[in-house]
């Protein structure tokens, strides 16, 4: 064969680069020589910021990366210092994590998993980044965090909503600021109750996935526990834009409220198409039909425009709040962007923070570390009020707010009012929970 | 060499050579270097290069040889995934199981949708294909939940029995990915001076899997039954006539390239085990027909090309954002850089779509043929005299 030559040749060639790597293995920097992964050794540290800028969740991932840099500048020292004034922990000072100067790096999750994980692999293996934080889906966020817990790195979650995230989907490295549909549905509850009688016939629509399963399991609960009948539960395809054909029926099963399990474009198109069918001003059984959209998002609000008015739906955080902790976020947030942040921008904002005391109390940015900080902790002065980081789980509790359509709104972003701020012990719950049970946190993994 | 002949030989030395020193190939700029952000020698994106380079191999055994447009191809992706990972959390985490169920799994599925899809041709095969693929996604993302567990995406558990292996690691994780105990994710570091190379057993076991799908499509395209392939594309009526079935032939061509898609997802999951529907969904099955084109559809090494292009662009400019513009510019006068960035802004970070839009639009106006046409008019201009260069197409990396 006359090719053959050549291919020894090449394979020669190949063999003497290849030999001459591994013959010198003092050149190696095995990746067992640091303490975990990508410790931080120069004089700044990275964090990953993985939200969605294209996609569905576009809206909101831009909110969220605007905050997150708001986070970045305060925690350099730059800006007002915005809720690092009012946070009950005093040990950071503006000077950087442990003294090193923040840096952060982005990606685009395009609210896909895959996508996802490969924009945050990209993020541990290419930036040496130790933390990695953001997604606006819950399918997004529980793939994201189950690939921290294999790197060794800390996941912070931004907006997730589902009751997997630390329910049965949980890590030992994963930690949700945000509040989850359990949550919710306790909030809302007693709302319902007091506005609309024990004696309602309820409907649900349910955008037919995780996160609308577990908002429909527990809003269901919740509502059947203080005397409401469930008529019927309907499953409607993530893709649908049209949802008259979902209404229609609600109107002849004698339901006299609706409840909406979407969020995003979703509930937008739904609850449209519900007020289009003059649902709410028909009455049933002589009560006036009402829809009540258990999560609510100013963005979600802004789409749905006038029909949102009066509804009534919980969130996580509002602008509108008076205390001094969002007052002073909505403040330095308006100054740098020039309108207020949204409760997706403000979860994300707490969470850089919560990791950077984290790490600063730790002393290190080893995984284990912040977990070990993180977990059990108590503070104030994000905005919420009193906060616990329970370590059973890795969930945040705090009060949740209940919220309606403002009536009046005197500007595009005054779209929701505050009606009740529901009290952390009413929504507490026990961590083997049967909504959340089936899961378990596992060790904390400082990979490496 | 290997029955082949000696162009093929070349090219496939070539591939191999390529692939086997991507570590370095992918990494021309120092580490601490402002350009470091176009690096692209890190374990995952290398991993996928490979592992969408077999995709599209596969792809191109169908499209390429036989002209059936399928639509579909993600759909085999997402089952080979899915299979692989319900034996991870089943039998053990040795990846050979994992990858030989996805392939069987992926060739039984392609088998029963080129049975059905195959008996018409054309446009009416390409929405046949779409519609099944967008069947499967709808399956696994809502109905089928109990198997592919929905939205969130099939992971490994700390409880998953594990007949053959643990189900807890000993630091109390759940047990990582393996070939009899070479774990998928380690990597070592080359440090040569500013430069820092990665080199990743993952890649490795990817890349001589890939190298062999390589090796078995060139074994294809050259043998009679290639041939046969392409008679379909030229003319199939003609071929009826002349007495002959082509039935079997494009479902085999359609199963294997099927098995190839399968083989992608199952080694997609034994580098990160877990699956998720949006793997299915008909964008996915979009970006394969998107590599193949771009790369040069028919050729051998065009798809391999188109793959890694495309997620080149996905990976490193969806993450270059304002703030690292501003620090490319920061020599410019104040107003300049600001313009400078403005001017950039929409074509990078959440703008890569747009960019790499812009780039197919090109690259099919100008080179018909993909980028593998744009370099044989290089190879061409190179070859004549040198005062020809001018005229040269503008190179596509």
């Amino acid at each position: 064969m006359s090719n053959s030559n050549f291919t020894r040749r090449g394979m020669l060639k190949t063999s003497a680069i290849a030999g001459a790597g591994f013959a010198a293995p003092t050149i190696f920097t095995a990746s067992s020589a640091a303490a975990y992964t990508n410790e931080p050794t120069g004089s700044s540290v990275t964090l990953g910021f993985n939200v969605p800028q294209s996609g569905p969740y576009a809206d909101e991932g831009a909110d969220e990366l605007r905050a997150y840099e708001l986070a970045v500048e305060h925690l350099n020292g730059g800006g007002d210092g915005g809720m690092m004034n009012t946070f009950s922990s005093k040990e950071l000072t503006g000077n950087g994590i442990l003294g090193k100067k923040v840096e952060y790096v982005t990606g685009d999750t395009q609210t896909k998993s895959d996508a996802a994980r490969a924009s945050a692999k990209s993020m541990i293996e290419k930036d040496g980044a130790v933390m990695i934080t953001g997604g606006s889906s819950s399918g997004v966020a529980i793939a994201v965090q189950g690939l921290c817990q294999e790197a060794g790195v800390i996941f912070m979650a931004g907006l997730t909503h589902s009751n997997d995230t630390t329910g049965k989907d949980k890590k030992a490295n994963g930690f949700r600021h945000f509040f989850n549909g359990y949550m919710s549905a306790a909030a809302l509850a007693p709302v319902l109750e007091a506005r609309y009688g024990n004696d309602r016939n309820a409907y649900h629509l349910t955008a037919d996935y995780t996160w609308g399963w577990t908002q429909e399991e527990s809003i269901a609960a919740a509502t059947e526990a203080m005397g409401w009948n469930t008529v019927n539960k309907v499953r409607t395809p993530l893709a649908s834009t049209d949802f008259s054909s979902y209404i229609a029926p609600v109107l002849n099963s004698g339901a006299d409220v609706l409840v909406l399990n979407h969020y995003g474009g979703n509930m937008v198109n739904s609850l449209t198409n519900a007020v289009q069918f003059g649902l709410r001003e028909k009455v049933i059984n002589n009560k006036n039909f009402e829809i009540v959209v258990p999560l609510f998002s100013r963005l979600m609000a802004r789409g749905a425009g006038e029909n949102v008015k009066g509804i009534l739906g919980s969130t996580n955080w509002h602008w509108s709040l008076q205390d001094e902790a969002s007052k002073a976020f909505v403040k330095s947030f308006g100054t740098k962007y020039g309108f207020p942040p949204s409760q997706a921008a403000h979860t994300v904002y707490c969470q850089t923070l919560l990791y950077a005391d984290a790490a600063q109390r730790a002393g290190t940015f080893n995984p284990c570390g912040i977990a070990e900080a993180l977990e059990g902790y108590e503070f104030d002065g994000l905005g919420n009020g009193k906060t616990l980081y329970r370590a059973d789980d890795h969930q945040c509790f705090k009060d949740v707010l209940v919220v309606r359509g403002k009536e009046n709104p005197t500007s595009e972003f005054d779209l929701l009012e505050v009606v009740e701020v529901t009290p952390v012990d009413q929504v507490m719950y026990a961590p083997d929970h049967p909504m959340f049970a089936g899961g378990a946190l596992g060790t904390c993994n400082p990979g490496a | 060499m290997f029955g082949l002949n000696k162009k093929d030989t070349t090219l496939f030395i070539i591939v191999a050579a390529m692939t086997l020193l991507a570590p370095f190939i992918l990494n021309p700029f120092p580490t601490d270097s402002a350009l470091a952000q176009f690096n692209a020698g890190y374990p995952d994106l290398m991993q996928r290069f490979v592992i969408f380079g077999i995709l599209a191999i596969g792809f191109n055994i169908l499209f390429g040889l036989t002209g059936y447009l399928s639509f579909g191809h993600a759909a085999f992706l997402g089952v080979g995934s899915y299979s692989a990972v319900w034996m991870f959390k089943l039998l053990s985490m040795n990846i050979i199981p994992a990858i030989i169920l996805s392939v069987i799994i992926a060739g039984l599925f392609a088998l029963v949708i080129g049975y059905v899809s195959l008996r018409r041709s054309g446009i009416y095969f390409s929405i046949l294909t779409l519609a099944f693929a967008q069947m499967s996604f709808n399956l696994a993302y809502s109905v089928l939940t109990p198997i592919t567990n929905g939205e969130t995406g099939l992971q490994i558990t700390l409880d998953d029995p594990r007949v053959l292996g643990v189900s807890v690691a000993e630091n109390g994780n759940p047990p990582v990915t393996n070939l009899f105990g070479l774990e998928m994710r380690e990597t070592f570091t080359l440090d040569l001076g500013a430069w820092a190379f990665q080199f990743n057993i993952g890649f490795y076991v990817c890349a001589l899997i890939m190298l062999a799908a390589f090796y078995v499509s060139v074994r294809i395209f050259r043998s009679p039954f290639g041939l046969m392939l392409r008679a379909v594309k030229s003319n199939q009526h003609r071929m009826n006539y002349t007495g002959l079935s082509t039935r079997p032939y494009t479902l085999a061509a359609f199963v294997i390239s099927g098995m190839y898609a399968g083989l992608a997802g199952g080694l997609m999951a034994s580098m990160d085990p877990l699956a998720g529907a949006e793997r299915m969904q008909w964008t996915a099955s979009g970006e394969i027909v998107l590599m193949t084109i771009l790369g040069g559809a028919g050729t051998l090494l065009g798809p391999v090309l188109g793959a890694g292009f495309i997620k080149y662009f996905e990976n490193i400019f969806s993450k270059i954002n304002d703030n690292i513009l501003h620090t490319w510019f920061a020599i410019m006068p104040d107003g300049l850089e600001d313009l400078l960035v403005t001017i950039v802004h929409p074509f990078v970070g959440k703008g890569w779509h747009l960019t790499l839009g812009l780039l197919f639009m090109l690259v099919v106006t100008f080179l018909p043929g993909g980028l593998v046409e744009g370099g044989q008019r290089i190879a061409k201009a190179l070859s004549r005299k040198k005062k020809d260069e001018p005229k040269t197409p503008d190179a596509s990396e």
